[in-house]
């Protein structure tokens, strides 16, 4: 069984649609987003989150008005399944301020959840306090993070190819991490910490994937100098089509699974990476290959074959059967 | 290198995860901060320690609280602060605790498996600075009080000014005070009741011009007065007003005109005297006769004769010598117990010398914060206070449940790998299903060698990298396809097909270990395990694919020279 054997799709034909989805999808993400805010976790803003279980349903109006009357307007009260466990959000209200109100708010939590539910009858199953300094380092780190990488895929890619391929492989990454981000906004996940070594993940993923069909547009570059840039990307895909597929239904699987069983800390990360992959896959095909293109036509390199090469073959007619790669 | 060179250097890897995935015992030799000296300490290894969200369990991280007291060397009271927890940790009884530093400023502390959070923050945070001093004899703070009225008044603080919620403080004052005890010794800087009553109304009646009553009437003088009993140096202040009397006393300009060689401190808890609540308000002597630092043994017991903790301690041959010393030139004067600054219980007359042993009376508490207090004198006070800068605990069942789940979805995941790769690959699949053991086997033996902790993150990257880690038996097998449609033979088209993968194999997974490696150097906790996951697993995957596979590869060709048609 081969799946993908020969294919020959002409996907660079269709990128003006490609480009014309992914414009659309992050644009109204990313409104979404500006909306409604980042969902952070109390990691980044600083702040409580008190996790129980309680032994009958939790009155959340009740407890919302307790939390109140302590000095916590703004908490975030959200229930799982039956009611029975529930999780209590409290941000820090000044940012910068000292590291001992994070306590303070921690122990008016504790209070409220007494005084609505009634002491021993709950059991705390996860409590998270950060200072409001510490959440803000965080956040700078993780952007930080982000940026380094893409400098050090950048050099590493222009070493080891060419610097159009490094521009092309980080344009369609900073296109997967958009995407992820407005992902991020339509489902409204919250992003923690685990959430951004999910989208870093995203990054590994689409590099990956990226990579994988770079280094074949490289391979066909040496042994088809006669042949058009457009049809050589065309071909390149489709020759690495079928691994394409395979690795992508492989990982989908995994994280299928780890979404579905995975429980609710790991679930936002699962569904992230899920979306990643497919993006992931989505790009190298229609993002990274139609800009090293644009690139290449801008800035034709040392062969210049985009513009110079014979006319017939800058459009491959889908219909050709491609010659088997020797 | 041959077939059999190959399965040695594999067997070789294999041999040193399994090595590394055995629980044994080692040493570990470090420097203990107080003493200066070198000490082993033997530890149980144990491959693949859970994490915290995993097993359940707090984490600390601390900081020197410099709001509260300035620290001269922060590196070095850091370093102490590491040691000191340690010991008390230790004696708290939690197995495998992380006590680390991390950076410059910080101290993380993960607590497996505790059930009682409160208490744990309590003892790393509790400094356990214990000083005894000797009460002040002079009347020093009651000859400061008109001073310092005066001093309040030309800040434009005043008795009256006291908060809507707060003259009742003043009036429990009088209530008590006419109530039960007739002023016995001192009286002459009380208020005269009249005064203070007319400074209580004035929130009501701002328009009473009684000026001169309101300057008898200074707020410290309303608030503070001398207990009855005869121990010098004791005040007692309403607990409503304590906080007030507090904040009051500690301006800079009001502590100033207190004598120099005279503080003062707050009793821990408040006491009743006759119906009310008051805090006692202590005037000692500046100089402590004897720190915890000379402390060699604390117990936590309870008081055959009062039936309260109480915890009884023996100080060191140098403290005993200088505590029997003081203690002896003291004789009939009064010696205040404190702990961190507060003082514990009333100070006891000195009813002869003292030498080595003493203890410290609990009134209130319970045996466990007897025990408590007992362990973190024992362990040594904390240099500079700490306080929380982040915090996280997880219950038990909740990491429980976290296992169970990433091991089903991991099983599923990985059934789901090895179906999709038998039926599309046949014996290659086989062949790499095979290989993909190895790299579980690898990647798990590299986590316990580099004393990696798993934590949920990491779990999920594991998870997710054998679902990536195939991608590379995939790029070859694709490769020997193509290689195989080209027409060439078996064995070249296998040969070729490793080759030509080879760099795109290399490319990619560089790649990928950058922008884990970043992830490492600018994530905490969680997503640095999860980085260590990711970066191991794709060191694992390369060896395994181009190594392991190949080798399989070659032993199945090897048996099967005449092979025409390859099963991939």
């Amino acid at each position: 069984m081969r799946l993908f054997a020969n294919a020959n799709y002409d996907f660079l034909g269709q990128r003006r649609w490609a480009y014309g989805l992914s414009i659309a999808f992050s644009l109204l993400g990313i409104i979404v987003l500006l909306i409604r805010g980042v969902n952070y976790s109390v990691e980044f803003t600083g702040g409580t989150l008190v996790q129980v279980q309680t032994t009958k349903p939790a009155d959340v109006g009740a407890l919302r008005d307790a939390l109140q009357a302590r000095g916590i307007p703004n908490a975030e009260i959200q229930t799982f399944g039956s009611d029975r466990e529930v999780a209590v959000r409290a941000r820090v209200a000044r940012e910068g301020s000292d590291a001992n109100d994070t306590q303070a708010t921690g122990d008016a939590v504790g209070e409220a959840l007494d005084a609505t539910l009634g002491a021993g009858n709950y059991q705390i199953l996860r409590t998270e306090a950060v200072g409001p300094k510490v959440g803000g380092e965080l956040r700078q780190q993780a952007v930080f993070a982000i940026l380094m990488s893409f400098l050090a895929v950048l050099a590493y890619l222009a070493y080891r190819f060419e610097w159009r391929f490094g521009v092309a492989a980080v344009v369609a990454t900073a296109h997967d991490i958009i995407a992820a981000v407005a992902f991020i906004g339509f489902l409204r996940l919250e992003v923690s910490l685990f959430v951004v070594a999910g989208l870093l993940t995203i990054v590994g993923y689409s590099l990956n994937d990226t990579i994988v069909i770079f280094d074949r547009i490289r391979e066909n570059l040496h042994k088809r100098k006669r042949e058009g840039f457009e049809s050589i990307l065309n071909r390149s895909i489709n020759e690495t089509l079928p691994r394409t597929f395979f690795t992508g239904t492989t990982a989908l699987g995994s994280l299928i699974a780890l979404s579905v069983l995975g429980g609710d800390v790991v679930r936002p990360f699962a569904l992230l990476m899920l979306f990643g992959v497919v993006v992931g896959t989505f790009s190298s095909i229609y993002i990274a290959s139609p800009v090293l293109l644009a690139i290449e036509t801008r800035w034709p390199g040392p062969d210049a074959r985009g513009h110079l090469g014979p006319k017939t073959t800058t459009t491959a007619p889908p219909s050709r059967k491609p010659q088997p790669v020797g | 290198m041959s077939i059999r060179n190959r399965i040695l250097f594999i067997l070789a890897l294999v041999a040193l995860s399994v090595f590394y995935l055995v629980p044994r015992n080692v040493t570990v030799r470090e420097r203990d901060l107080q003493t200066g000296v070198m000490r082993d300490r033997t530890e149980k290894r144990v491959p693949l320690k859970l994490g915290l969200d995993l097993q359940g369990g707090m984490h600390l991280a601390l900081e020197l609280d410099q709001t509260r007291q300035v620290s001269a060397d922060p590196a070095h009271d850091l370093d102490l602060a590491l040691t000191v927890l340690r010991k008390r940790i230790d004696e708290f009884g939690v197995s495998e605790p992380v006590i680390q530093k991390v950076g410059n400023e910080r101290i993380v502390v993960e607590l497996p498996g505790i059930d009682d959070p409160a208490r744990a923050k309590g003892i790393v945070q509790r400094s356990a600075f214990l000083e005894f001093r000797i009460t002040d004899e002079t009347t020093a703070l009651e000859k400061a009080i008109p001073g310092m009225d005066r001093v309040l008044r030309q800040m434009g603080i005043r008795g009256e000014k006291a908060a809507p919620g707060r003259p009742s403080a003043v009036e429990q004052l009088l209530g008590g005070d006419t109530a039960g005890k007739p002023a016995a010794g001192d009286s002459a800087k009380k208020p005269a009741p009249a005064a203070l009553d007319t400074a209580a109304k004035r929130d009501t009646a701002a328009t009473d011009t009684a000026g001169a009553a309101n300057g008898a009437a200074g707020v410290l003088a309303g608030l503070i007065q001398p207990t009855q009993g005869g121990t010098p140096g004791e005040y007692m202040v309403p607990e409503t007003a304590f906080p007030r009397a507090d904040s009051l006393l500690s301006i800079p300009n009001v502590a100033r005109l207190l004598p120099r060689g005279v503080t003062l401190r707050w009793a821990a808890t408040p006491t009743s005297v006759g119906v009310e609540s008051y805090r006692f308000l202590y005037a000692l002597e500046d100089k402590p006769i004897i720190t915890g630092s000379n402390l060699e043994d604390a117990q936590a017991q309870i008081d055959p004769l009062t039936n309260g903790p109480i915890v009884t301690f023996q100080l060191d041959r140098a403290g005993g010598r200088k505590f029997g010393d003081e203690t002896g030139r003291h004789v009939g004067d009064f010696m205040a117990i404190l702990l961190d600054g507060r003082v514990q219980g009333r100070p006891p007359v000195i009813q002869s010398r003292i030498s080595r042993n003493g203890q410290i009376t609990l009134t209130g508490r319970t045996l466990q914060e007897a025990q408590d207090l007992a362990l973190t004198l024992k362990a040594g006070a904390l240099p500079i206070p700490l306080r929380i800068v982040e915090e996280r605990q997880v219950g038990p069942s909740l990491g429980n449940d976290a296992i169970r789940s990433g091991i089903l979805s991991g099983i599923i995941g990985t059934v789901f790998v090895i179906l999709i790769m038998v039926l599309y690959y046949r014996v290659a699949g086989a062949l790499a299903i095979a290989a993909l053991t190895l790299y579980v086997l690898f990647t798990l033996g590299g986590l316990s060698m580099l004393d990696a902790t798993l934590t949920l993150p990491g779990l999920a990257g594991l998870v997710l990298s054998i679902g990536i880690a195939v991608d590379a038996n995939v790029l070859i097998f694709e490769r020997i396809r193509e290689e195989l449609a080209a027409g060439k033979t078996v064995r070249l088209a296998v040969d070729e097909g490793f080759k030509h993968a080879m760099s795109a194999i290399i490319d990619s997974n560089v790649t990928t270990v950058l922008t884990a490696l970043f992830l490492f150097q600018f994530g905490t906790g969680p997503v640095k395990g999860f980085a260590v996951t990711l970066i191991l697993g794709t060191a694992a995957s390369m060896v395994t694919a181009i190594f392991v596979t190949r080798t399989l590869f070659l032993i199945w060709l090897d048996r099967k020279p005449t092979m025409a048609t390859l099963s991939i």
